[in-house]
């Protein structure tokens, strides 16, 4: 065909909702020759968008999906492919009444609309739901139903009339082609197309397509079984697409949604099925379309009778249709978005549902536009995974344990029972033997809190307050307040092997890692340097501390869950040329923590290295051996405390901890987990988290990390710093206390922190002149200070310390007060514990 | 009336059909399985005439245990009862199926009542050798019509009724009786959720299948080659007129 493009600046592969949506956004941001192809007939190519189900609850836990579902949400009124049906969850049970007061909560935070409803509410909203079944509910009148196909036809549309589009549906990708690392062609059944850039925005097909180039799309194909039953007078009756609102039946994790005169049960109770990219059948093979396969009815017939208990109606109504339709999951339930890090210019935009299309396509074109999108998407970086997290072993593990939790009630601290063990450290006998209970971080195995310290309550009981609520329990542990206090009366040692290490290495060494940092890093070999690495637009990307080794020698320590990413962003910048080396060197180190005012005895005990605070001062490191170990020493603390973090080789790590421990003994040393490193140490020093505080949405001098001078050099992000540093933050990150564990309506509660909403004393939100709301964004004990600390951010006006304010928890009012306005800590201020 | 309903379980391809590598099989791993719209119809057709004058219908089936599937189907559809004659054998041609059926409709009518009309459709979906009905009617002695668009009870006969280009050819026969159903005879009923609830629990009768000498055995499958069709877009709106009129002249349609 001669009018079969030749070449383009990108090519977008896949014409479902989340290619239109890229093709548009980026036409609005000024790209142009653009290129859309799809194995599939227009307008309806085959793939997951054809057979959803189209509905948007808008609230959800995370910020990050809430942000993106309310902007696909409003994307979706502006195209006119919207109704506003309403939607009602209803809960069977006790645990889900109280799940649906944190479904109020998270509203509350973004502003939705919703309330709580009773069994007459409910019988008023669906009349034709039998309330003897269900305990209550909760209802969102914005809910909708949106038109994902028409959305899409005018997204391609938006793109063609300015010329910036050119689309050929029923052409097959045969190969990606990329030159040294980067996208160069993609060959098609129509002929091959020069092009800078390439999207994989197709869905269930994403890995096939990624694996061409020689990258990794981490998704699985998976069934989600719906029934078509019908036909309803009721429905029929209210001569519309949708005039009953939506009802989710949570605790069968079930739907029932209403589609002209016939009612869809959707499920997401059935045993995971999992389908391979590459058996996916073709067009013609398929009896439907391809990822409408034949129902397997055995899987769907318990929901029939929950359906039939809930809407007794339906029994007499038949089932017109059914499918097993092909959706996408990914190992922790999050898309697949951003550059892939195997190769330059290869963008994912996959395992994205219709809720979050439409943002999520705006978010992806800004970040190829203008560096990092608006709303921070780390959450959903396809760079977040490590290697291991990207086999087909872990990803369909990891989505058979999740894929029925989709409508379960998840805990923030829950934790993955499936490929546990994938990364163990050498101190792992040692930690087990301890009694250690692990968490995951990075996939590493991680030591939360060890029930061997289970006798520290005995001596710390009375200053740990009981929780009385078993949600506020679960995944917790007094212990873990025990261990924060005898590391701070004493000394704790802790297994921090979950760091990722990064070497960065050569004659370009210094220009390059002072351009990836805001703070001054040519300082003399032998200095550590803590710094946060921005964004082009001045966000935080990552926070980190760096060990000046040498002339020519970076050692980069980074956070366990943002090692990939982190990884991914300094090769992104690595430059052409090879005077800078970046070498990985995670896999070879374990690093052990050793704090507490006892530390520099028991460290004197196992070397003869001067670790006096003259002759080892604060923010520095060392060579050095401890009993016959070598290892280096770095004299800095994440929990507020004078001490080390003590690095080796991983095979020596046992001997090291050993070689510690038995130095510790009559200093009364105990083994300490991240529950303190992460949580209760950090908190009271008032210590920011990668993730929690600190995203691309707030800058250095909002969260209070701004030095007082700017370095020379340039950096990434510096002129948006440098600006940020001459306007009034619009709002600071700020330490609160809990004034009363009893809510104002007389509940007792431990709000552990996930995105509850910080409120005025009237109740209303709290949001910033940038529009950002004011939440919490870490939570826990204060042990030592016998409180209770949130992290938050606050627009000046409300930042005053003393002022009383309150935070809303499971849908409970609690007085706080803002204790600390910026960085300065609320445990020792003057951080005379660590620095003497 | 008492009713038979013979059965098979088929799978339901797409436009294009994928043969597993030995060519023995459809390759069925992606595909679902029903049976052959004259036996859906079939099945309706006897549950309605059981809804207007009472009596039972009788499913029955020689396939694979999975055929189980099938029957549940026809009993969430409103089928009394269901028989099950699993073989793991794929090969029944239609001398060895109908051997097996009328050795199990035998047994049937022993045990119970001999049945007033058995009802097979026309052809299956996927062999279509269009003989099994008439081996069995042979075998047993009854008279057999197919093609039938049109069933009338009319006491202790039937008036079966089959379309030709012509009009209805009407055929009267004396009740125990098969007839051969053709699509078209009636808009088959979804199942309800009761229905298929019902089915889930339903007992699904199993007798092993009597075997015998094959008449005939398979070699090969072998997909006809794709006639092919060519599909011209000529354009978008007004301008396009030209083009379409060209067409029409070019077939003598103006």
């Amino acid at each position: 065909m001669s009018d079969f493009p030749s070449s383009a600046r990108v090519v977008v592969i896949g014409a479902g909702i989340v290619g239109n949506s890229v093709v548009k956004h980026l036409a609005a941001h000024g790209w142009r020759d653009i290129v859309q192809l799809d194995k599939g007939p227009l307008p309806n190519p085959g793939g997951s968008t054809g057979h959803a189900s189209n509905f948007i609850y808008p609230v959800d836990h995370n910020k990050e999906m809430a942000h993106l579902t309310l902007d696909s949400q409003q994307q979706y009124e502006e195209m006119g492919v919207s109704v506003t049906s309403g939607g009602l969850e209803v809960a069977r049970t006790e645990a889900r009444l109280h799940e649906l007061n944190r479904r109020m909560t998270s509203a509350k935070s973004w502003d939705i609309d919703s309330r709580l409803v009773n069994r007459e509410e409910i019988e008023e909203l669906v009349p034709f739901l039998d309330v003897n079944v269900v305990l209550g509910g909760w209802f969102s009148p914005t809910v909708s139903v949106v038109d994902s196909l028409r959305a899409g036809t005018l997204m391609r549309e938006y793109a063609q009339q300015l010329g910036a589009l050119s689309v050929h549906p029923v052409t097959e990708v045969l190969d990606i082609e990329t030159d040294r690392g980067r996208i160069s062609a993609v060959v098609t059944n129509k002929g091959r197309i020069a092009c800078e850039y390439v999207v994989i925005a197709c869905g269930v097909w994403s890995p096939r397509l990624a694996r061409m180039a020689g990258a990794s799309i981490p998704l699985t194909p998976a069934v989600h079984q719906m029934i078509d039953v019908g036909p309803l007078e009721i429905l029929s009756a209210t001569n519309s697409e949708i005039g009953y609102p939506i009802v989710r039946d949570m605790d069968t994790f079930c739907y029932e949604r209403q589609t002209g005169g016939s009612m869809e049960v959707g499920s997401y109770a059935h045993r995971p099925i999992f389908h391979h990219p590459d058996t996916i059948p073709s067009i013609e093979q398929a009896r439907l379309s391809p990822t409408e396969l034949p129902l397997t009815m055995d899987d769907f017939d318990p929901q029939l009778e929950q359906a039939v208990e809930l809407m007794p109606f339906l029994g007499d109504a038949e089932i017109k249709y059914g499918i097993n339709g092909l959706l996408s999951l990914t190992p922790d339930a999050m898309p697949l978005v951003g550059e892939t890090p195997e190769v330059k210019n290869l963008w994912s935009c996959a395992a994205i549902w219709i809720k979050e299309g439409p943002g999520t396509g705006r978010a992806l074109a800004e970040w190829m536009t203008q560096g990092y999108p608006e709303i921070d998407p780390h959450a959903s970086d396809i760079a977040r995974f490590y290697p291991y997290m990207k086999t087909e072993g872990h990803i369909l593990a990891r989505c058979a344990e999740h894929f029925n939790k989709t409508y379960g009630i998840v805990h923030p601290r829950e934790q993955w029972d499936s490929r546990r063990n994938s990364r163990v450290s050498t101190l792992h006998a040692t930690t087990s033997a301890l009694g250690a209970v692990y968490f995951e971080a990075g996939g590493w195995e991680r030591p939360h809190w060890y029930e061997s310290n289970a006798p520290l309550l005995e001596e710390y009981g009375d200053r740990i307050p009981e929780r009385p609520h078993e949600w506020d329990r679960r995944w917790w542990s007094p212990i873990q307040n025990a261990e924060h206090l005898a590391l701070r009366d004493r000394v704790g040692m802790i297994d921090l092997t979950a760091f990722a290490i990064f070497d960065i290495t050569g004659s370009g060494a210094l220009q390059f890692v002072q351009y990836m940092t805001v703070n001054q890093v040519d300082r003399p070999v032998g200095s550590g340097i803590y710094t946060p690495l921005l964004t082009e637009e001045g966000g935080f990307r990552s926070d980190l501390t760096i060990l000046r080794m040498g002339e020519d020698h970076f050692r980069v320590i980074t956070g366990g869950f943002d090692g990939a990413r982190d990884a991914y962003w300094f090769r992104k910048w690595l430059p052409e040329s090879d005077c800078v080396t970046f070498t990985d060197i995670t896999s070879s180190m374990s690093t052990i923590g050793v704090w507490g005012p006892n530390a520099r005895r028991l460290v004197e005990r196992v070397t003869d290295d001067d670790v006096s605070h003259e002759g080892f001062p604060y923010g520095t490191w060392k060579h050095a051996t401890i009993g016959s170990i070598p290892v280096t020493m770095f004299r800095i603390s994440y929990v507020g405390d004078l001490g080390w973090e003590v690095y080796t080789a991983m095979e020596h790590a046992p001997m090291l901890w050993e070689t510690l421990w038995e130095a510790g003994q009559d200093l009364g040393v105990v083994p300490v987990g991240a529950g303190v490193y992460g949580t209760t140490g950090r908190l009271e020093k008032g210590y920011r988290l990668m993730g929690a505080e600190l995203e691309s949405e707030y800058n250095p001098v909002e969260a209070g990390l701004a030095r007082r001078l700017v370095k020379k050099a340039d950096f990434v992000g510096k002129e948006a710093y440098l600006k940020a540093r001459d306007e009034e933050a619009a709002a600071v990150c700020c330490t609160l206390t809990l004034e009363s564990y009893v809510s104002t309506s007389g509940v007792a509660r431990f709000p552990m922190g996930g995105n509850e909403p910080i409120l005025t004393q009237e109740g209303d939100r709290i949001v910033d002149r940038k529009g950002r709301v004011s939440r919490v964004t870490s939570a826990g004990a204060s042990p030592s200070l016998d409180t209770y600390l949130f992290l938050g951010y606050l627009p000046p006006e409300f930042a005053q310390e003393g002022r009383s304010l309150q935070i809303m928890y499971q849908n409970e009012l609690f007085p706080v007060k803002v204790a600390r306005v910026g960085s300065r800590p609320l445990f020792d201020p003057d951080d005379v514990r660590m620095k003497s | 009336m008492r009713i038979l309903v013979c059965v098979k379980r088929v799978p339901a391809p797409g436009a294009k059909i994928v043969l597993t590598p030995d060519a023995q099989d459809i390759d069925a791993s992606l595909l679902g399985f029903a049976v052959s719209p004259h036996e859906e119809c079939a099945v309706e057709e006897a549950v309605q005439i059981v809804e207007r004058e009472g009596g039972s219908v009788t499913v029955m089936t020689l396939g694979p245990p999975e055929a189980e599937e099938q029957l549940r189907s026809a009993v969430a559809v409103g089928a009394t009862s269901v028989v099950l004659l699993p073989s793991d054998i794929p090969d029944w041609d239609p001398v060895s199926t109908s051997t097996a059926l009328v050795s199990a409709i035998s047994r049937l009518e022993d045990e119970e009542a001999p049945f007033d009309l058995i009802l097979f459709g026309n052809e299956s979906a996927d062999s279509g050798g269009y003989q099994v009905g008439i081996r069995v009617a042979r075998s047993l002695g009854r008279p057999m019509v197919t093609g039938i668009k049109g069933i009338d009870t009319e006491g202790d006969s039937v008036a079966a009724r089959r379309e030709t280009p012509s009009g209805w050819e009407v055929y009267r026969l004396p009740l125990p009786a098969i007839v051969g159903v053709k699509e078209g005879i009636n808009l088959p009923r979804y199942p309800t959720l009761k229905g298929r609830m019902a089915a889930r629990r339903a007992p699904v009768a199993t007798m092993e299948p009597a075997e015998s000498a094959s008449g005939q055995s398979k070699v090969m499958l072998m997909t006809p080659p794709d006639a092919g069709s060519a599909v011209e877009i000529l354009g978008e709106g007004p301008e396009t007129a030209p083009a379409i009129v060209d067409i029409m002249e070019g077939l003598g349609l103006v």
